[in-house]
């Protein structure tokens, strides 16, 4: 179980500090499947940095099954299981897709291994494979092997930052059948930022972040509805005026 | 039969992968100075030079998948060793030479090897060079290695050049240079890496005189510590042509890099292309591999290895 407690964070801006997340409350039981949406901005990948410990909250504290890891490196959250697939993956020159997966499970995975999960988000594993992770991959290659990389590690709360991002429709059906089975199999939280349907009607829960703060937050039925009443509400202002 | 010591063995592993002495095929092994052993094959003559230290090796034409490994060893300080290796490779060759030298020196004289290899290669062959170069030894004369690769390229064949240095040469000025014949195509992969005090320099000259003659040149560097290093990889096109000349270096501690490219065109129809980069590691690297467990000396590590494999 993962706790966030009156987590707020804020950076260095022109003028002094811009504050990005404002007193969020957070508890993501084991083996649920939450969403975060939420506009561009709001908040969602700081929120999900901060609890991979890439940004330090200037106040609050984080739990990981009653342990508090606020204070931990981020290599250290890593190793108790928290993994963080990034929106905007970097890329490596000279090392190898099988090499970055072995990395990600912490051992040397055989060349059927490593496949397996690069089936699993959708990549043609014998192309892929032996590839750099570099510059000649495309966005979306780039997208799903890092997805694959999350697969590889696994960890027991998975967050994964829009990993529909650039991913093509086929790809996508597969994405979201890997994500389903993680869920159906397994006992951890899956964490997915995302602004797609698709993906936010496969949640147990969806959280709404915007401006910093948490400010829906519920099973489908109940949420999605008001995001599109939300949505189309800003329509149709934007047409009156 | 002569033995080689266990360090001598080493420095063999290091530079030529090779685990023991091959028995079979072209080889010749130097050792501190001199010919150890040296093996002809059906298809490849090495004969020892008469007038200077070194050896000719001749691959006769048509010779298909054989290998010729010519390494050295040095491992008795205060060694200073020149050698001169002329290899004449007839037409229709494919070919791999292995050279490589690895220096062990645990005095406090300086040893010193500079080889000098230059390359006869007819038309349409198929020839691929791997060198090692490689320093061990905690005595503190210096490890030096200067060596020069020269080749004229034949119509229609390849060449892949494959050069790095791992680790511990104190010093290193390495030249390289190519003339390129009509649909000659080239590549060189260089990587280096310097620690400590070391410094190292490297100068490419590419000449591509022939009509569709191409060249891809690629140097990847790592400078530690407060090391130095200098690259000017240059290339003239004389014809119609294409090159690429591409330098990339990670620089860490108070090292010092200059990337110095330069491009050439004498001819309306060259087309050539140069890239340099010096940067440190990027920090979005070492992060992300952090979320996937590893410590930030780890990641370093890896990013390192893989830079320069
Ligand atoms: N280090 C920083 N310094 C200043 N501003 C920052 C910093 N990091 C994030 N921000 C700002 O904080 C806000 C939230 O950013 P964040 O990346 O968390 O948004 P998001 O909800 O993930 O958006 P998107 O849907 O576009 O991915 C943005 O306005 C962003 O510009
Ligand atoms: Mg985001």
């Amino acid at each position: 179980m993962l706790e966030l407690k009156n987590i707020c964070f804020s950076a260095k801006g022109e003028t002094g500090g811009v504050e990005i997340l404002r007193n969020v409350d957070l508890t993501i039981p084991n083996g649920k499947f939450i969403v975060i949406t939420g506009p561009n901005g709001g908040g969602k990948s700081t929120l999900a940095k901060v609890i991979m410990g890439v940004e330090k909250p200037t106040e609050g504290r984080i739990f990981l099954n009653g342990e508090d890891i606020t204070d931990l490196s981020v290599t250290e959250r890593a190793r108790k299981g928290i993994s963080y697939g990034f929106q905007a993956p970097p890329r490596f020159k000279g090392m190898k897709v099988s090499d970055l997966l072995s990395c990600a499970a912490g051992r040397t995975l055989s060349h059927d291994d490593g496949c397996k999960y690069l089936t699993q988000v959708g990549l043609c594993s014998r192309e892929y494979i032996d590839r750099d992770v570099d510059t000649s991959l495309s966005g979306g290659e780039l997208k799903r092997i890092e997805i694959a990389t999350i697969l590889a590690k696994g960890g027991n709360v998975m967050i994964f930052d829009e990993p529909e991002a650039g991913i093509d429709l086929w790809s996508f059906s597969r994405l979201t059948g890997t994500f389903e089975s993680i869920h159906r199999n397994t006992d951890a939280s899956i964490v997915i930022i995302s602004h797609q349907e698709r993906i936010i009607r496969l949640a147990d829960e969806i959280i709404m972040v915007s401006d910093g703060r948490i400010t829906e937050k519920g099973p489908v039925e109940e949420i999605f509805p008001k995001i599109l009443a939300n949505t189309t509400g800003a329509c149709s202002y934007l047409e009156e005026a | 039969m002569k033995e080689l010591t266990e360090v001598q063995k080493m420095m063999l592993q290091k530079v030529a992968d090779m685990a023991k002495m091959p028995t079979e095929g072209a080889y010749n092994l130097r050792l501190n100075g001199k010919g150890f052993v040296r093996h002809s094959s059906e298809h490849i003559d090495i004969v020892p030079k008469e007038d200077k230290p070194g050896i000719d090796i001749y691959v006769k034409e048509g010779t298909k998948g054989e290998t010729v490994s010519i390494p050295v060893v040095i491992d008795q300080s205060g060694m200073d060793d020149l050698v001169y290796n002329d290899f004449h490779i007839a037409d229709g060759c494919d070919v791999t030479i292995v050279a490589g030298c690895g220096i062990h020196n645990c005095g406090c004289d300086d040893s010193k090897h500079n080889g000098i290899h230059t390359f006869y290669v007819g038309k349409n062959c198929h020839v691929r060079y791997q060198e090692k170069h490689y320093g061990a030894g905690d005595g503190t004369g210096g490890r030096i290695l200067d060596p020069q690769t020269v080749l004229y390229i034949g119509e229609g064949s390849e060449v892949y050049l494959d050069m790095s240095q791992i680790g511990g040469v104190d010093s290193t000025h390495r030249y390289t240079k190519c003339e390129l014949d009509d649909g000659a195509e080239l590549q060189i992969l260089e990587r280096l890496m310097t620690h400590g005090e070391q410094t190292a320099d490297s100068e490419v000259d590419v000449f591509l005189n022939g009509v569709d003659s191409r060249c891809q040149i690629t140097s990847r560097s790592v400078a530690k510590d407060a090391s130095k290093q200098v690259f000017y990889p240059r290339v003239q096109g004389n014809n119609q042509c294409f090159g690429h000349v591409q330098c990339d270096s990670i620089i860490m501690g108070d090292a010092k890099v200059r990337s110095i490219p330069e491009i050439s065109a004498n001819h309306v129809d060259a087309s050539l292309i140069h890239e340099a980069a010096i940067g440190k590691i990027a920090g979005e690297q070492i992060l992300k591999l952090m979320t996937l467990g590893l410590d930030a000396e780890e990641a370093e590590q890896k990013i390192l290895e893989g830079f320069l494999r």
